[in-house]
């Protein structure tokens, strides 16, 4: 067997070096001759009817593009899963921010003016801002019942297990909305040509999602539409399905306008007006025996959707799956439901449902080892998955994963055992009390079920007449190295050198569609496509006598110039294809929901400082089972950058609401860790490959969001004694823990809660 | 364009090279490097001064872009991303940045560059704790840092040797 | 960035004598911006009200730092990297010096000055507690002439100062009595770098014949203006330390500020870790008399 050369090691970034030179180009460095810029008219209302609109004096109107609901050709929508989130507001607006008007002008420095200079007369209505409020239905803002979906998983027999207890172990979790906080704010620039249709240019993870809302929106064929992704300065999952409106915006403005149209935002308007994650709150109720072997449970998971559908139901149902995390559930029952709120609807961001269910099990894990009296790996280690079981969903771990073994590899690492004995001998003195804390975990890569088969992904590679080849995908470059590892697939596939492979530039006109960039499938997914399609360039010059099956570089490169210059440039096309023996059902939500998972055990040290309450990680250990390693240098990149997430999820992002509005919609007040905030992240791998990924590999871009802040949080009660089932967890919310803490313990004279 | 009534010109050098501008004393430095002077480089991520994307040399000083309006760089020496290594070789920084990871998505990359070259200046011999201090004001939402602080501690080795 | 800059005039005289000249001339009408790293976002949010700006910016004679016998004169152009590099500064008032470490990233100390910190009157502003503590007197100029007040008296009210109209700060003067006295400072923010206080102190002390012979104690961000805790410090001062006055001075300390919840915390949090401050300054200070 062939010995990797390329797959497996650090190649340079594909377009590192026009990033670390500053040449790369975003789409605010694009400039069009005769470009007008947009800007927006939004609803300073959270719920409502639109009475009227006027247009202040002081300001040359007539100079402006005025764009209203009116002007659209097509279905007012942004298509997605259900089309109810208008594009522009029309006569009604559920959620502060919603989009009302747009406007263009030639200089952009008169349109904030502008934008504050339309005055809109609403006649409001009362409006809902929490999921609580959003479930007692006392008001009904969507839908019959303000529930954009449901899901029901059922597994052996949940209510005979009650009796059968020796604990019921009960915790409510909750976690808050989080803002993807790409460096790059949103921005697009849209064209029109009678001829041409519309070309829209943008900081985007999915040109076809675009792609399929534009054609809705201006009534226009498929081949008049044309969206082509530009370098993108960071996504997260906040250019999924976001980019969508913001480039209806400006398509709708250079259609009335004829010219070329510039809408980027600005940060304030980012925060506050576009997407984050979907709060969240999780119920558990478990039962177990006196060892803390998991019976059976029920699990009651909720997340705060916001205003209209947009990804909900798909966001709610990976945080279902997810639920019941990398352990044996002989019986339970997860109940799972996404609710409307008048805030601004939530939507993708890395780890999309699973970190927040995933945070509420790896707390109750700790809890129920409390209650039990055994550690916390203890009880992990007696409730832990194996191969030949099944998930929660019925799926059979095929796979041989040692959980055991991965544990001991971790708490190896972080020195697991040793440094919790020795923190809780010295806490007793300190006023800076020191704990460890543990997140076991798993995240499925691809689409859920049968999503992969419903997207039918097609990837092209093609010859070209330098003899070099090119990856044609519509999967898009944010950061994470998809060109890069996109490339290695290809070069080693045919026996290239990497450089001897390109990838084109994601745009609808060029490239086929290989789905959206999300869900930890590109690597997966997409580039077990790009091997397919690699191998047809091969076969198709094996076939026409050019090459032989055993070939060099230097033959190949030969055979493709030769075959390109008689015949032109030629692709070869790869659509997916669903393994055999992966069957899901999407009414009974059963059977194989990924066709792999990840595996992950993490391990934070963290110091409370008991003068000001704020937490600080002082060390973190991330090891994960990821099928194979593609790139070293990228893989460590995506897991460390993903913990830093995860710690700003847990420490320190929070987002103030007040009136279903964001108050601290700017990065002074909105606080992600600097460099000086974060402890050294100490990623391994263990790689056991995968059958269905391309060279082994399994998606690990959402993994490392998953398991920081239940590991965290386990931590600070480790340290401290008390423990806390929400996050953001701020040094404010830890005193109030500490002062009720201390009222009960005085009030009791008790020896504590541990 | 002729000069309106209340622009002014303004003479700089920019990347070694004298550069004047005819604009409002109120624009900001970073518009007038990407728009006027055409150097995108330099990026607007907050507005604020509090994520470094735009961070530029002024004068040898390391400063936010987005916080100077151009008036209070007249005559001032302006560096950017754009002018410290010529067109054909990488600056150091930006080589050890490629081999250890310290770009993902790019769009802080050329803040860091700046922050990092103004740093190793100051102190060729950086610790970590100086290189996490030195880049403390420039935001990275995609690495965790770890390998941009590497990368940057692998530049201040090889320029030692 | 939600200005037009083409409404607004920003002036760039050269000299002091022209730039107070402009301001008497026109009082009130010009707004000086120094570095910028206060009005520049508010500009940039589109939230800036002063529509005429003189430059400060680099003004030879507000940009020095003078030593003399008996004080340090630091003028108000001077950023915080200068005060961070000047080494009478970091020797003799490591409380100015380490605020001057806090204050932003590298790039925003480059530019942010002690006057406009001074002058734009935060009460979270991380040098002000250290000026109070060092009982700094501010040089106030204007074509009028020069006064000199002190500096515990500049503030009047939440985000007002004593300066007139036609008025700048020339400099800070810091008297040079500091020597043998233990310093103490400490800033909490939302993170360990680039961050607005949420509560922050700045103490001075010295012990003699096993007594706390001086003591000074002020705090930000837990007041409309930046203070100094005064009946704290008389509790303090001329006795030996022990358990039962630190507990009382932590109470003390909390009656003397009035914090309130804002968008980065609230006045429960403030409140209880001033008082564990300053009780960390008190048993500092008492490991010295052990």
């Amino acid at each position: 067997m062939k010995t990797e050369s390329i797959v497996g090691m650090p190649v340079p970034r594909k377009e590192g070096v026009e990033k670390v030179t500053g040449r790369a180009r975003y789409i605010d460095d694009i400039v069009l001759p005769g470009m007008f810029y947009g800007a927006t008219v939004r609803s300073s209302i959270p719920r409502g009817k639109i009475k009227k609109i006027t247009f202040a004096a002081g300001v040359p109107w007539d100079e402006f593009v005025i764009v209203s609901a009116k002007d659209i050709p097509g279905a007012n929508c942004v298509a997605l899963i259900v089309d109810d989130q208008p594009c522009l507001a029309d006569g009604i607006v559920n959620h502060r921010e919603e989009p009302i008007l747009l406007l263009a002008h030639s200089n952009r420095h008169v349109l904030p003016k502008a934008v504050n200079s339309v005055a809109i007369e609403y006649d409001p209505l009362p409006a809902l801002f929490t999921m609580e409020e959003s479930e007692r239905q006392t008001r009904v803002i969507w839908g019959t019942d303000n529930t954009f979906k449901r899901f029901l998983v059922e597994k052996g027999d949940v209510d005979s297990v009650w009796g059968k207890a020796d604990y019921i172990v009960e915790g409510e979790y909750k976690t808050g909305a989080q803002e993807q906080l790409y460096i790059e704010n949103n921005g697009v620039i849209a064209s029109f040509d009678r001829k041409k249709g519309i070309t829209v240019w943008g900081s985007l993870q999915c040109p076809y999602y675009v792609h399929k809302a534009l054609m809705k929106l201006l009534a226009l064929p498929e081949d008049k539409v044309r969206v082509v992704q530009m370098e993108t300065g960071g996504a997260f999952g906040g250019k999924e399905e976001y980019p969508s409106m913001i480039a209806s915006h400006a398509a709708l403005l250079a259609m009335k306008s004829g010219k070329p149209v510039k809408i980027v935002y600005d940060r304030m308007e980012d925060m506050a007006a576009t997407t984050k994650r979907h709060p969240s709150r999780t119920r558990h109720r478990t039962a177990v025996t006196r060892d803390g072997k998991i019976l059976g449970g029920e699990i009651d998971f909720v997340v705060d959707g916001g205003a209209y559908t947009t990804l909900s139901p798909v966001v709610l149902s990976r945080g279902t799956i997810h639920a019941g995390g990398p352990y044996y559930w002989p019986n339970i029952r997860i109940s799972a439901r996404a609710v409307a709120t008048n805030v601004p609807p939530h939507g993708a961001f890395r780890g999309f449902g699973a970190p927040q269910s995933l945070f509420a099990m790896e707390r109750h894990m700790d809890r129920i080892a409390a209650t039990v009296g055994i550690s916390p790996i203890e009880v992990r280690r007696r409730n832990f998955l194996k191969t030949g079981q099944t998930t929660t969903t019925e799926q059979t771990i095929q796979e041989p994963i040692d959980l055991d073994k991965l544990l001991n590899r971790a708490l190896t690492y972080s020195d697991y055992h040793e440094k919790r004995q020795r923190f809780h001998k010295e806490n007793v003195a300190a006023t800076y009390k020191k704990g460890i804390g543990i997140a076991t975990f798993l995240h499925g890569a691809g689409f859920t079920g049968s999503g992969e088969r419903y997207l039918a992904s097609v990837v092209g590679v093609e010859g070209c007449a330098d003899g070099r080849v090119r990856v044609l995908v519509s999967s898009t470059e944010f950061g994470q190295g998809t060109k890069t590892v996109l490339c290695q697939i290809a070069a080693e596939t045919l026996g290239l050198q990497y450089e001897d492979v390109d990838i084109a530039q994601a745009d609808t006109e060029e490239v086929p569609n290989s789905g959206p960039t999300v869900a930890s499938r590109t690597v997966m997914v997409v580039g077990k496509l790009v091997q397919s399609a690699a191998r047809g360039i091969e076969q198709t010059l094996i076939a026409s006598g050019f090459l032989t099956q055993e070939h060099s570089r230097k033959e190949f490169r030969e055979a493709c110039a030769k075959y390109a210059s008689e015949h032109g440039e030629f692709k070869s096309w790869a659509r997916y294809e669903a393994p055999p023996g992966i069957f899901w059902d999407d009414e009974k939500y059963r059977g194989e929901a990924y066709a792999a998972y990840a595996w992950a055990i993490y391990v934070a040290e963290v110091t409370v400082d008991v003068t000001t309450y704020s937490v600080t990680v002082d060390d973190f250990v991330a090891l994960q089972e990821v099928g194979r390693v593609l790139h070293p240098v990228l893989a460590r990149g995506q897991i460390t950058g993903g913990v830093a997430q995860g710690i700003g999820f847990t420490l320190y992002e929070k987002v103030v609401w007040q009136e279903g509005r964001m108050q601290n919609a700017q990065m002074t007040n909105y606080i992600m860790p600097t460099s000086a905030d974060l402890p050294p992240i100490r990623v391994y791998f263990e790689e056991l490959g995968n059958v269905h990924g391309a060279f082994g590999a399994k998606g690990i871009g959402e993994l490392p969001m998953d398991g920081p802040a239940p590991a965290i949080v386990n931590a600070i009660e480790d340290a401290l004694g008390i423990g806390f089932d929400f996050i953001p967890l701020l040094p404010e919310d830890i005193l109030e823990g500490v002062a009720a803490h201390s009222r009960v313990s005085d009030s009791h004279d008790s020896q504590g809660v541990r | 364009m002729s000069i309106g009534p209340a622009q002014c010109e303004i003479s700089l050098t920019v990347n070694g090279k004298p550069r004047t501008v005819r604009v409002y004393p109120m624009e900001r430095l970073l518009d007038v490097l990407r728009h006027q002077l055409e150097l995108t480089g330099a990026k607007e991520g907050c507005g604020e001064g509090e994520c470094g994307s735009c961070s530029i040399l002024m004068d040898g000083a390391l400063v936010n872009s987005c916080l100077v309006p151009i008036l209070q760089a007249q005559g001032a020496n302006i560096v950017t991303v754009e002018g410290i290594a010529d067109a054909s070789a990488l600056h150091r920084l930006q080589q050890s940045l490629l081999n250890c990871g310290g770009a993902q998505c790019g769009i802080c990359t050329p803040g860091i560059v700046m922050a990092a070259y103004h740093l190793l200046r100051k102190n060729p011999q950086p610790s970590m704790d100086n290189i996490k201090e030195g880049l403390s004001g420039n935001l990275c939402r995609c690495t965790g840092y770890a390998q941009i602080c590497e990368a940057v501690a692998e530049a201040a080795a090889h320029e030692a040797r | 960035m939600r200005s037009d800059p083409a409404n607004f005039e920003l002036v760039a005289p050269g000299n002091l004598s022209a730039v107070i000249s402009l301001m008497a001339k026109h009082p009130g009408e010009w707004t000086p911006i120094a570095g910028g790293t206060d009005l520049m976002v508010l500009y940039s949010a589109g939230k800036l009200t002063a529509r005429k700006l003189v430059s400060l910016w680099n003004l030879p004679e507000l940009r020095q730092i003078q030593v003399s016998d008996n004080e340090v004169v630091v003028g108000a152009g001077c950023t915080y990297t200068d005060l961070r590099e000047h080494e009478v500064v970091v020797r003799e008032f490591p409380l100015l010096a380490s605020a001057a470490c806090w204050t932003g990233g590298i790039a925003n100390q480059n530019r942010g000055t002690l006057g406009g910190n001074i002058v734009n009157a935060s009460p979270a502003a991380d040098s002000l507690p250290a000026l109070l503590v060092y009982e700094a007197e501010v040089i106030l100029v204007s074509e009028r002439g020069e006064r000199r007040v002190k500096y515990v008296d500049f503030h009047t009210g939440y985000k007002q100062t004593l300066l007139a109209l036609d008025e700048l700060i020339r400099a800070v003067c810091l008297p040079r009595q500091f020597a043998g006295y233990i310093s103490y400072s400490r800033k909490v923010g939302a993170r360990n770098a680039q961050a607005i206080s949420k509560v922050c102190v700045a103490a001075l002390g010295r012990v003699a014949d096993d007594v706390v012979a001086d003591v000074r104690i002020a705090a930000g961000s837990v007041a409309p203006v930046p203070i100094r805790l005064r009946e704290t410090e008389q509790l303090v001062k001329g006795k030996a330390m022990n358990a039962s006055l630190v507990s009382q001075v932590r109470e003390m300390a909390r009656i003397e500020i009035h914090p309130i919840d804002d968008i980065r915390s609230t006045a429960a949090y403030r409140s209880a870790v001033l008082g564990n401050l300053v009780a960390g300054f008190l048993e500092r200070l008492s490991a010295q008399i052990a």
